[in-house]
């Protein structure tokens, strides 16, 4: 199996350079090694909400509350440095961090203690979380010349000639390998996911797997909320609305299986920056707007098919594996 | 000697219906959508300038607490109690008004309705801040002032599909020709969302290299593309101009990403929308083809569904973005 994942993620790799090779055929600019940075840097929130939206997929879990997450507490933050513009930004990010966590959580005992199926659960705080946004700035918008240049500085800082923005995108996937790969926690997701009854034998606390799926990805968001609203320098009540359905794109691509327990980091950075790539390329090989809607959407549904298929070979697997035991 | 004798007599009797009518003060209320909103204090402004200038005009500035028709309704209630002489309405809703304001103007009050109009049936007249024509022209034009040898722009839109955009660029493209130079390279779309945006202005900037200045004709847009351009070390070279709200877009026009841009002007609108109330107490009649004035805003011609457009969209550059950045 994990040679197939392997598989998986050298075939998105694959397509990643062949999808290269097609943009630089009609615009050769857009190989140039100091624009594929710019990609990746560009790519690199996605990639973050990619691996939280892993986490919860993983456990046959979904959220879609996430953009909104990011939405409220990047407002939050903006916020906060728009009325005390000498607060440092490192206790800013944090309070972005934790009101991320906290909303994150919210989903997670919802799931966890009252049993909502999860979809219905995140459909209903995306609702309030946008709300909540309304209310907390009556609508008005925190613009650039209300934030602190230090507040906007930060992704934009350059260290060996990358962005804060890109290497903090590494930092955290090299954090989310760990946990994946190293800790009883990553384990339990792949565990329940895999199969929820085998995991309650083998003394995994479903609920609270679960709930701690979501606060990572909570977590995740509210980090995502202050570099969205830095690097855009802006904030207002609909800020990225509508890219949660991007986070479980890249998943997909990234070939996270909706129905859980399969899924890896590679695959769903590998997902994202595929995403990433159609989003900065389309806008540069001049195609009509209206046909960028369908590439975007024809490429999920083509990860989508090629997932089931993968899928399916794996029972197969299985199978043979079994019968070559009892043979 | 009769038409002179009519001329006249004429003349006299509206001398004397002058001096009557100047006898007492003229009540205008301006109806806001809600209190306490810097548009609608800097419609009052100048409201109350063209009060001043009028001499004769006493401007009731009102409106309910919260943005709702019930609101609006009750205000409205109580001004025909008042007995004022005209209402000045900005609606929140279109058709919830209409029965309190034919009340209104059943006891004689002229009714108008401006920036957010009411159903005809509702009002003598509706006064739009700028038309279309009008709008297209002013962001090429803007463009161009900043472009003396001509060059490359682009526009940067909201979606493909909305309407009042493109009906903007529509009109933008008629009058490109009277602007020599400018060619107009690309139009993309950043769907009103900001990463979008960015990313477009991204793409565009890679894709045209010579290019001079980006509009966008978005609130959302423009402030993506000046950050766009800010991030790419391309301020000064690339002018992002367009639509947008001085206090979104006071922060790059101070950096200089944004030379100029335009939107309304609330002092102008509140003042002109109180010239025309004050043109209709004296007799004008708000009729399809019927010009009203509205003092140093120069006249406004209605179509044939009363409605008019005040003039073009107000320039914004550093010389006062900051000043209205505190109004809206």
């Amino acid at each position: 199996m994990k040679l197939l994942l392997k598989n998986r993620e050298m075939l998105l790799v694959v397509a990643i350079i062949a999808l290269l090779v097609l943009i630089a055929v009609r615009f050769p600019p857009f190989v140039a090694p100091g624009n594929l940075a710019n990609v990746y840097n560009d790519t690199s929130i996605l990639i973050i909400l990619a691996l939280g939206q892993m986490a919860v997929i993983l456990t046959r879990c979904i959220d879609l509350s996430m953009a909104a997450n990011l939405a409220l507490s990047g407002m939050a933050a903006a916020m906060l440095n728009a009325a005390f513009p000498g607060l440092p930004v490192p206790l800013i990010i944090l309070v972005a961090v934790a009101l991320g966590a906290a909303l994150g959580s919210i989903n997670g005992l919802l799931v966890w203690k009252l049993d909502i199926p999860p979809i219905v659960v995140t459909l209903g705080t995306l609702t309030i979380y946008r709300g909540l946004i309304f209310l907390l700035s009556g609508g008005a918008w925190i613009n650039a010349h209300q934030m602190s240049d230090a507040f906007k500085a930060l992704p934009r800082a350059t260290l060996l000639g990358f962005p804060l923005l890109s290497w903090l995108s590494l930092v955290i996937i090299a954090i989310m390998v760990v946990v994946m790969r190293r800790t009883p926690l990553g384990r339990a997701f792949f565990a329940l996911g895999g199969n929820p009854h085998a995991a309650v034998y083998t003394g995994i606390d479903v609920g609270r797997t679960r709930f701690l799926a979501y606060c990572l990805s909570g977590t995740l968001a509210g980090l995502s909320g202050y570099l969205w609203v830095s690097r855009y320098a802006v904030a207002y009540v609909d800020i990225a609305a509508g890219f949660e359905l991007d986070i479980i794109a890249a998943c997909v691509i990234g070939g996270v299986s909706i129905a859980g327990g399969i899924g890896s980091v590679g695959g769903a950075v590998l997902g994202a920056l595929f995403l990433g790539v159609i989003k900065n390329a389309l806008p540069v090989i001049n195609i009509s707007p209206f046909a960028q809607m369908a590439i975007s959407g024809m490429v999920i549904i083509i990860a989508v098919a090629v997932n089931a298929r993968a899928e399916k070979r794996k029972g197969r697997v299985i199978l043979r594996k079994a019968e070559a035991a009892h043979g | 000697m009769k038409i002179l004798k009519t001329l006249l007599v004429t003349a006299a009797i509206s001398v004397a219906m002058m001096a009557t009518a100047q006898a007492e003060t003229k009540k205008i209320a301006l109806v806001v959508k809600a209190l306490g909103i810097g548009f609608f204090e800097a419609a009052n402004k100048g409201a109350q300038e063209a009060a001043k200038e009028l001499g004769d005009v006493e401007v009731i500035y009102t409106g309910p607490t919260t943005t709702t028709a019930e609101g609006q309704i009750e205000v409205i209630n109580s001004l025909i109690a008042q007995k004022v002489d005209a209402i000045a309405v900005s609606a929140n809703d279109t058709n919830a008004l209409v029965p309190a304001l034919k009340k209104a103007m059943d006891r004689g009050i002229k009714v108008i309705s401006w920036d957010s109009g009411v159903a005809p049936e509702g009002r003598l007249m509706h006064l739009n801040p700028s038309s279309n024509p009008l709008i297209g022209n002013m962001i090429i034009k803007l463009a161009a002032d900043n472009l003396p040898e001509g060059g490359d722009v682009a526009v940067l839109s909201a979606t493909a599909t909305s309407t009042n955009q493109n009906v903007w660029i529509e009109e933008m493209n008629k009058v490109l020709g009277n602007y020599k130079g400018i060619n107009v390279v690309a139009t993309v779309y950043g769907d009103d969302l900001a990463d979008k945006s960015y990313r477009e202005t991204q793409g565009l900037i890679q894709s045209h290299p010579n290019l001079k200045a980006i509009i966008a004709p978005t609130s959302v847009g423009i402030v993506a593309a000046a950050q766009a351009v800010t991030d790419a070390g391309k301020i000064g070279q690339i002018n992002v101009t367009g639509l947008g709200l001085p206090s979104e877009m006071a922060g790059h026009v101070k950096s200089g990403a944004s030379k100029s841009f335009a939107i309304w002007n609330p002092i102008d609108l509140g003042y002109s929308a109180t010239m025309i109330a004050n043109d209709l107490i004296g007799g004008a009649e708000a009729k399809p083809g019927a010009e009203l004035k509205m003092g140093r805003m120069g006249t406004v011609k209605l179509d044939d569904k009363n409605e008019g457009a005040m003039a073009d969209p107000f320039v914004y550059d550093a010389s006062n973005v900051e000043e209205f950045a505190k109004i809206f």
